[in-house]
């Protein structure tokens, strides 16, 4: 039997202070992730209260559908996270493996509309620098704008990227039977982490692709 | 199947779909025409799916008071850097 108790390490009394003590660490390390996020919404909502209209004219270029589809995906990809963690409880490992799965292939499709974006961004000369479109070259912020769009966007998505890596290696876990309804704390700092990069894109959503739609 | 699980899943499908909702009303607000209030409303909305996202997927709400403020503590500091930062910009 694969028990918490197992698990425990010498420098804990028990495994329910284990526990505790992991998820406080793993709690600590996304403040950090909040931080590192929040400088770049610093420097967001500073330039965009400096350059009103060049941010509500370069955020119309942005394509609202795919940004829409993407944000649903992410939360759904949250909500079978959530299950993953409900079936470890419930001792069902097949399912455990499967919403594990679904959730790294919502991840996966996330990263893929995305990369069409950035695709069809370049085609329309969106990339700020040399070949950065005529029009909008003549507004104050719109490099600004797309600037920090690429840059968080990608750091976004290197966290996505990097969560779909921590799914797969959970899920193969689960899929040997690592976890138990009594010990799942990997699982479950996985699954904050994952929840946390989600957070990050509900604040991008209306950030960069609802500026000005009127 | 005990019942606090099936309470859960109740809870998780029902977050889900206040986040969809939320979704929806978010790229709703956008089309109509608020002027600097529809930042705001955006906002506000985020936060809101934030706490839902955090307090019942993340399960904030069953833990120990010190990890909640851990928590809460990178959201603190976050607040700390944004407003004295807009605070200088705005009354320039």
């Amino acid at each position: 039997m694969n028990t918490a108790a197992q698990h425990l390490q010498e420098q804990f009394d028990t495994s329910r202070q284990q526990i505790k003590a992991a998820k406080l660490g793993m709690w600590t390390f996304l403040a950090t992730e909040v931080v590192l996020f929040g400088a770049l919404f610093c420097a967001y909502a500073f330039y965009r209260y400096v350059f009103p209209q060049g941010y509500a004219l370069a955020s119309k270029h942005t394509d609202f559908a795919l940004g829409t589809i993407e944000t649903a995906i992410l939360l759904t990809s949250s909500l079978t996270m959530a299950l993953a963690i409900r079936a470890t409880r419930l001792a069902q490992r097949k399912a455990t493996v499967y919403f594990l799965a679904a959730t790294a292939i919502l991840g996966a499709a996330f990263i893929g509309i995305h990369a069409t974006e950035y695709l069809q961004e370049w085609h329309e000369h969106l990339w700020p620098g040399k070949h950065f479109d005529e029009s909008l070259r003549g507004v104050n912020g719109t490099e600004m704008f797309f600037t920090l769009y690429y840059v968080m966007t990608c750091l976004h998505g290197l966290h996505v990227t990097i969560g779909i890596g921590v799914l797969v290696v959970l899920a193969v876990l689960s899929f040997r039977g690592r976890f138990t309804a009594g010990y799942y704390t990997p699982l479950e700092l996985g699954g904050l982490y994952w929840h946390l990069v989600d957070i990050v894109w509900i604040f991008l959503y209306p950030l960069f692709y609802l500026v000005s739609r009127t | 199947m005990n019942i606090d699980e099936k309470k859960n899943l109740r809870t998780y499908l029902l977050v889900w779909i206040a986040l969809l909702v939320l979704l929806a009303l978010t790229a709703a607000s956008a089309y109509v025409k608020l002027g600097s209030f529809n930042i705001v409303v955006s906002m506000c909305i985020s936060i809101a799916k934030t706490a839902l996202v955090m307090g019942l997927f993340m399960e904030l709400r069953r833990e120990h008071g010190t990890t909640i403020v851990f928590a809460i503590a990178g959201f603190f500091w976050l607040i700390l850097l944004i407003a004295p930062t807009l605070s200088d910009v705005v009354t320039r």
